[in-house]
């Protein structure tokens, strides 16, 4: 056990606080000494050596690697663990209600699925939960709801490994010490009565974006108790711009809507809108139905952006500008359309073009065009949008406006103003009590409010989150917060929808939901968070039968017809009065972390190993800068012998300093980022996350000030150190593959059929001309020549699968549904860096420059999602000796885990290297939080032992059994791939293409249908579509 | 070998004033028997063998370690990832295997095609042969991820779940050529040093070691039966082992060449193979004999014939492994196969191109000074160049095994490798097991055949007349 939060008070035996923890020990404990009992840290160093499993040693057997660390067993939390699972645990009085087909009784391997909904930033997403025995074990998008629509994201897809975190803060303690909920409900009480009389003066609340009706509604009757007690709100991830935004151009904060469904032209300022934010996979999916070879009039996306974002990549056109340009660019459009009271300001080369070009395409597409804004946007960025919107009279069409989806504390002006207007109560005196619900302020507040000092002034302070954080550690009383799936509560979407939060298991630990925490602050101290939602829901719903309501709204996720009502709003003429902004040399930007966001998921092996969109950079953030922005600087990177391209990289360190402070990070090339400014995603450097996020990159909150919270001036500078990265893709270039790789093409010349993309790349070696769907090495070649025999499939199905490359955004969700469905370990930063990394679909990113960009400075990039080929002629099978790797009867490479002796000789073979093995025991066997995690359907992999994507035969496997309980053959569309389910794009299709009325074979049937490769005539069961573009002929260079 | 004299009395020896004779004048029967038997039985233990066997046996050691540390942790402990998936550990398998073929080469192949001077080497070699082959065998079973069961499932052992080996796989045949060829090897080696263990039986003084070659000899007595059996077997096991020399390095080049990827997949590779197994494995000869002709002052016997004799089977297969590199590039070039052209310039200018420039520059460029006779006769400089052949030879296999891994079809999953720590002394590990039991073998057997020196003698060309 790692005892370095452990700080010594002193060494002498502490006789008070053995007897208080002998006290409220539950059951008998045993001790061997007085000094072991106060948990003296002498004694626990004097122990370590003796118990050998305790030591570092033990825990980290190959120096520095640290992997056996993260996911090792955490010896000293397994005996509170093991008394909690969840068969044995205390079955609440609460009833959940199975979504689908409500078993009489739950019949063991069959797994049930009930809807929830995950709340997160201020947003939710609908669920379905996969539930094993009571355990939950995998999260699918639910199709009824708004939010989802059978989508989901890498965040929602990656939290069911949070429950099942051993480092979750598991029981109350004060001062460290466990301390029984009836302890911190005496203390809170007895604290709050002292303060009944004076209206409860100095108590404070500082909560995250809260969007649950339920918890809004118990803060407003807590502070109708307490008048003089105030409520604050915090989030460090999401941008002050949206709201200030609307309020510049509206008066009034909005929720802005958007409608891509009839959209023809949208520009993003800077927005991910597929990937991030609210809404953000109800958008992908609407965006990606505008582009599909059958859609009549194809969306175009113009993107303008300093960082490169996933919605930035899938873009038809793609302008980088550092923020200020990006400020003068959206003044300049603005006013180039018409809105009143903006003024162009300068000329700027950077964006000329554009401007002239944008004007034309909206005003030619009045009223089906969108111009959308990016959350680390400043304010006058999304209030110009709002007025373009207007003026082009997107309103009321592409764009609607509802009240806003969360509950803000009376006279709320942004997240870094309510913290502010507490910072200074806190350090006047004002405070005396504080509740910390969610949030780790201590880590990510602006650095010069210095929050930590600020609250050290309180007397009484509480903090409430699911991990023992840095805050915590600074904070008297902490209690432990339940996961999403072990909580009853209620949250609002992007449209307002409301749904509610059911809980699939029991808490594991002695958590609490947040609902219970404020109903302890309130006159009603011992409702349950069930009663509470419940009770609220009843009180909002005028029909007689509350019961049925109930149950629909649990069973489907989502409570019916409770959007918002959309809201009419008028510009403000003096909207853009006070809007300049400052230009730099130097700027930088902040930005939430494409996989870990804001902090929040640190301690999430899976997505700390998924590799960032864009850079595929695991385990870190960086600097990141543009090609020409490193020249400068003279900073590069090295790939190293362990590892290479494809793990370990030496790169340069920078220092960066920002608002006075500086820090040394690493720096990190992104080809297409803005010259003259840098990009620090926040959400690492914790100190205090766990085993897997502690001390994972660099801090970006260490230069963050309240001033320029989004970023600003900076000043960059090399410093003669490196760093080691662990990457999954260093290789930038395709060394003239891109035919056999990625074939690219536009809509237009697709659809007239001038689209040679199946030809391109290969110069003279042009034979395939006019032949489709012919290997390109000839129309003459024997494309069957094999000295194998050909299978036999025509009293079978045969499985193929389709990834249409024009859809993929390359938004990793896929990967991390894998993952998760099929038990793909965690292997940490030391083993991803040696270029082991395990997961079964990874996203390449390639890059390409056309006639429309400069190479390096502005790449087109493209997604390809690459799971197992399944070959029909597979390389794999011939090589393996021992037969572990074989043909099935419907053509899949099938895994004997059992036989696997380890030659990796399948692997070496493998034209597309998508085998994995397990070098080393990389599945934890010990921990048990992290058994229950499983699929009961997938084998458990050991060291030794290849693996590999298996097209999810346990779901083949179970529509089969399903099919063949009812006497027909499986339904097209009935077998969902893990990776399918969750892409929100619906990029990726699956079924039998021994059927040719399937969707796979129509795809397949499709002119652009293409495998990778083709030449080594391996016939791959996955194909790719070649990806179309929609790009503008009069933005081309020249 | 009545039926060689037959053979080589029927024509006239042509006399050559240059020739440098098999054996140095001067000796008889008994001097040969003498020379040869009280290295093992009379001499005093040279101090220089003795330290380097102390040497051998602590280099073994880390052999031991290395395996320690692989059986306890997983084959993670060693550099490889996902592209590239044998590393050191093939690269060496197929090292040793190279150089064992000099024994096999130089006991059949010039036993069938008559030539003389390879008797006072064949034991020498032989003895290597199996010593490599022991070193190779470590590999392929180790290098797995779980040895325990690649032991016995990739013998086609009858089982009740009717499970059997994937036959078509070059891995597979890999285990029956090299344990076809070991056992070949042991046997030949075992049933040539028959005669020579009945002489040492019979000049032993020692009651126990008189015991052991006795029980060895196998009650050998140098009856005319004995002989006559003695050379049918001989000559059969000559026979058997001679396809083997071609077929093992075949076997062990369709590892790479059954495969797909770019610089593995080739025709080149068996002929190409074999040649670089026979380069390696005399230059292996040479490198151990030189210093223990030099020890064990065996001058008389291992003569400048014999040297020269190798030094010239080197020249020419290192010829032919050098033609094999050229050919390689200019299929590169011509095949016109973008994946081909990008491998072969991947090699000469990717991350590892100066282990490519060192392989051209040991064994394509070094061996070509053994043109000179002076240089053939020179052991210092001789022994230079088997040193260079060794260590070029090895990084053929790096070459070949690594750099093709690294850089396929995808670029976006291209990476790199480098061997660990752990690696490393495996490789070193075994090369101390290897010289730890040639040093065994010369303290306890007699390294050079004494009853084959002896045909060569003037003595036993004494002819009846026709």
């Amino acid at each position: 056990m790692n005892n370095t939060h452990d700080k010594p008070q002193n060494d002498r035996i502490d006789l008070v606080s053995i007897r208080a923890r002998l006290a409220n020990e539950k059951g008998k404990i045993f001790w061997r000494s007085l000094d072991e009992l106060s948990e003296n840290p002498e004694f626990q160093k004097a122990v370590d050596p003796e118990f050998p499993d305790n030591t570092e040693v033990w825990l980290d057997p190959f120096g520095r690697r640290k992997f056996l660390k993260i996911m090792a067993a955490s010896f000293a939390f397994a005996g509170l663990t093991a008394c909690k699972l969840p068969t044995e645990t205390l079955i609440p009085n609460e009833k959940i209600k199975p979504y689908v087909r409500p078993p009489e009784e739950i019949v063991p391997g069959k797994p049930l699925y009930f809807a929830t909904t995950i709340p997160f930033a201020g947003t939710a997403t609908g669920v379905l939960v996969e539930s094993h025995m009571g355990r939950p074990t995998k999260i699918e998008g639910n199709a009824e709801h708004p939010a989802s629509l059978g989508g989901s994201d890498v965040f929602g897809q990656a939290s069911i490994l949070t429950l099942y975190d051993p480092d979750r803060a598991q029981t109350t303690t004060y001062l460290r010490e466990s301390k029984s909920w009836g302890a911190f409900l005496g203390a809170a009480s007895e604290a709050l009565e002292s303060r009944r009389s004076k209206g409860g003066e100095g108590v404070r609340f500082l909560t995250g974006a809260v969007n649950s009706p339920t918890l809004a509604k118990q803060i407003k009757d807590i502070l109708a108790i307490y008048p003089k007690a105030k409520w604050h709100q915090y989030e460090s991830g999401i941008g002050d711009g949206v709201r200030k935004g609307a309020q510049m151009a509206y008066g009034e904060d909005v929720n802005t809507l958007y409608s891509f469904s009839k959209a023809n032209i949208v520009l993003s300022l800077g927005s991910d809108f597929l990937a991030q934010g609210s809404g953000n996979l109800r958008y992908a999916r609407e965006f990606s139905n505008r582009r599909r070879t059958t859609t009549e009039k194809v969306l175009r996306l113009y993107a303008a952006e300093s960082t490169v974002t996933v919605t930035g990549a899938a873009s038809d056109h793609r302008l980088p500008l550092k923020p200020s340009d990006l400020v003068g660019f959206a003044k300049a459009l603005a006013a180039s359309l018409g809105v009143s009271g903006v003024s162009a300001g300068a000329e700027n080369a950077a964006y000329k073009n554009w401007v002239t070009v944008l004007t034309k395409e909206l005003q030619e597409n009045k009223g089906a065009s969108i111009v959308i804004a990016g959350n680390e946007q400043p304010a006058i960025v999304h209030a110009l949008a709002h007025a373009i919107n207007q003026a082009l009279g997107n309103v009321g069409n592409t764009i609607t406006y509802t009240e806003p989806t969360g509950f803000s504390p009376e006279g709320f002006n942004g997240y870094v103003d309510s913290l502010k207007s507490l910072v200074d109560d806190m350090n006047s005196g004002a405070v005396d009590m504080l509740l910390i619900a969610g949030g780790n302020p201590v880590y990510d507040a602006p650095l010069d409010f210095k929050f930590a000092d600020a609250m050290e002034k309180v007397a009484l302070r509480i903090h409430y989150s699911l991990y023992y954080d840095e805050t915590s550690e600074l904070c008297h009383w902490h209690i432990p917060e339940t996961h999403y799936l072990e909580s009853w509560s209620d949250a609002r979407t992007f449209d307002g929808t409301a749904s509610i939060v059911q809980p699939l298991i029991a808490p594991l630990y002695y958590g609490k939901t947040i609902h219970e925490v404020f109903a302890g602050f309130s006159d009603q101290k011992d409702r349950t968070s069930y009663e509470i939602v419940r009770a609220f829901w009843q009180s909002q719903n005028n029909s007689p039968d509350f019961e049925s309501f109930w149950r629909k709204s649990l069973h489907d996720g989502l409570i019916a017809g409770s959007a918002l009502a959309l809201k009419t709003v008028t510009l403000k003429t003096d909207a853009f009065a006070s809007s300049d902004v400052k230009a730099a040399e130097m700027e930088i930007v902040f930005s939430p972390d494409p996989t870990i966001f804001d902090g929040r998921f640190a301690n999430n092996g899976w997505l700390q190993e998924l590799p960032k969109p864009l850079t595929k950079i695991t385990w870190d953030n960086a600097v990141l800068m543009s090609p020409a922005t490193a020249q400068t600087l003279g900073v590069s990177r090295s790939f190293n012998y362990y590892g290479g391209e494809r793990g370990g990289n030496t790169v340069d360190m920078v220092e960066v300093s920002h608002q006075g402070q500086t820090l040394k990070a690493a720096a990190w090339i992104v080809p297409g980022h803005a010259n003259g400014c840098i990009t620090l995603h926040l959400g690492y450097g914790r100190k205090n996350a766990g085993r897997v996020g502690s001390n994972t990159g660099f801090n970006a909150n260490l230069i963050r000030s309240s001033a320029e919270f989004w970023g600003g001036e900076a000043k960059i500078s090399k410093v003669a150190e490196t760093y080691q990265m662990a990457c999954t893709q260093g290789q930038q270039v395709m060394q003239g593959r891109d035919h056999e790789l990625v074939r690219i093409s536009t809509f237009e010349d697709y659809k007239s059929g001038k689209d040679d993309s199946h030809e391109k790349g290969h110069g003279e070696k042009k034979e395939g001309h006019g032949e489709e769907n012919k290997p390109h090495f000839g129309p003459t070649h024997p494309e069957n020549l094999s000295m194998y025999p050909e299978w036999d499939y025509s009293k079978e199905y045969a499985w193929g699968m389709t990834i249409d490359m024009t859809s993929c955004i390359g938004c990793n969700a896929c990967a991390v549904a894998c993952q998760s469905e099929n038990n793909v370990p965690v292997i940490g930063k030391e083993q991803v860096a040696m270029g082991r990394h395990m997961h079964w679909i990874r996203i390449d990113r390639y890059y390409t420059d056309n006639e429309v960009h400069e190479p390096l400075e502005n790449p087109e990039a493209y997604f390809q999602p690459v799971p197992c080929m399944q070959c029909e002629k597979a390389p794999c099978e011939t090589v393996c000796p021992v037969n572990a790797t074989s043909h099935s009867s419907e053509g899949l490479n099938d895994m004997v885990y059992n036989r696997c002796v380890g030659t990796r000789y399948c692997a070496n073979n493998c034209p597309y290297k998508v085998r994995r093995f397990n070098f080393l025991q990389y599945t934890d066997f010990s921990t048990p939080q992290l058994k229950l995690l499983n699929n009961p359907d997938v084998t458990v992999r050991s060291r030794g032992v290849m693996e590999k994507c298996t097209y999810c035969v346990q779901r083949i496997n179970y529509a089969r059994v399903e099919a063949e309980k009812e006497n027909r053959p499986i339904r097209d569309g009935e077998i969902v791939t893990a990776c399918q389910s969750v892409c929100p794009t619906q990029a990726i299709v699956f079924g039998n293409i021994n059927d040719p009325e399937s969707k796979v074979s129509k795809l397949k049937a499709e002119k652009r249908n293409y495998s990778l490769v083709e030449e080594l005539a391996t016939k791959p069961r996955t194909t790719y579509l070649t990806a179309l573009r929609n790009p503008n002929a009069e933005l081309k260079k020249g | 070998m009545e039926a060689n004299s037959a053979t080589a009395h029927q024509h006239q020896e042509p006399v050559l004033k240059d020739v440098i004779p098999v054996v140095n004048p001067g000796h008889n029967f008994e001097t040969v028997s003498d020379k040869i038997s009280s290295i093992v039985l009379r001499e005093r233990t040279p101090i220089t063998l003795i330290m380097a066997l102390g040497i051998a046996f602590l280099v073994m050691n880390l052999l031991m370690a290395a395996l320690t540390k692989l059986l306890y942790q997983g084959v993670g402990v060693w550099g490889l990832n996902t592209p590239v998936g044998w590393g050191l550990d093939i690269t060496t398998f197929v090292w040793w295997i190279g150089i064992g073929h000099a024994g096999t080469l130089i006991s059949a192949i010039l036993l069938l095609m008559g030539q003389k001077w390879r008797t006072s080497i064949n034991r020498f070699a032989e003895a290597m042969t199996l010593f490599a082959v022991a070193c190779a065998a470590i590999f392929p079973l180790f290098h797995t991820g779980r040895p325990w069961f690649a032991a016995y499932w990739l013998l086609p052992i009858p089982n009740t779940m009717a499970l059997w080996p994937q036959f078509r796989s070059p891995l597979m045949w890999d285990v029956f050529a090299i344990s076809t060829y070991g056992s070949v090897s042991l046997l030949f080696w075992y049933v040539g040093l028959i005669p020579d263990l009945g002489t040492m039986r019979d000049r032993a003084k020692n009651q126990i070691v008189k015991m052991i070659y006795g029980m060895l000899s196998m009650g050998w007595r140098g009856e005319a039966r004995h002989w006559a059996r003695y050379e049918t077997i001989y000559n059969l096991l000559a026979g058997l082992a001679t396809p083997l020399v071609v077929s093992v390095h075949t076997i062990v080049s369709f590892d790479f060449a059954v495969s797909v990827i770019p610089g593995w997949h080739t025709t080149i590779f068996p002929p190409y193979f074999v040649a670089g197994a026979i380069f390696s494995g005399f230059a292996m000869v040479l490198t151990l004999l030189l210093p223990a002709r030099y020890l064990f002052n065996l001058h008389d016997f291992v003569t400048m014939r014999h040297i020269e004799n190798m030094a010239k089977v080197m020249l020419v297969t290192g010829l032919m492994v050098f033609y094999g590199y050229n050919m390689e590039a200019f299929f590169g070039w011509y095949c016109g196969n973008e994946y081909e052209f990008y491998m072969i310039y991947n090699r000469m200018t990717g991350p590892y191109w100066w282990v490519y420039w060192l392989l051209i520059f040991c064994n394509g460029v070094a061996p070509q000074v053994l043109w000179i006779k002076k240089v053939r006769q020179n052991v210092y400089i001789l022994w230079g160049i088997t040193i260079i052949v060794n260590i070029g030879m090895w990084f053929e296999r790096f070459i070949i095994v690594v750099t093709s891994l690294h850089r396929d079809f995808m670029p976006s999953v291209w990476g790199m490798y480098a061997p660990t720590i752990w690696e490393w002394m495996l490789y070193a590990g075994t090369i101390g097991m290897f010289i730890f039991l040639m040093i065994l073998f010369v303290r306890a057997l007699p390294m050079i055949p004494m009853f084959e020196i002896k045909t060569l003698l003037p003595q036993s060309k004494v002819r009846h007349k026709e």
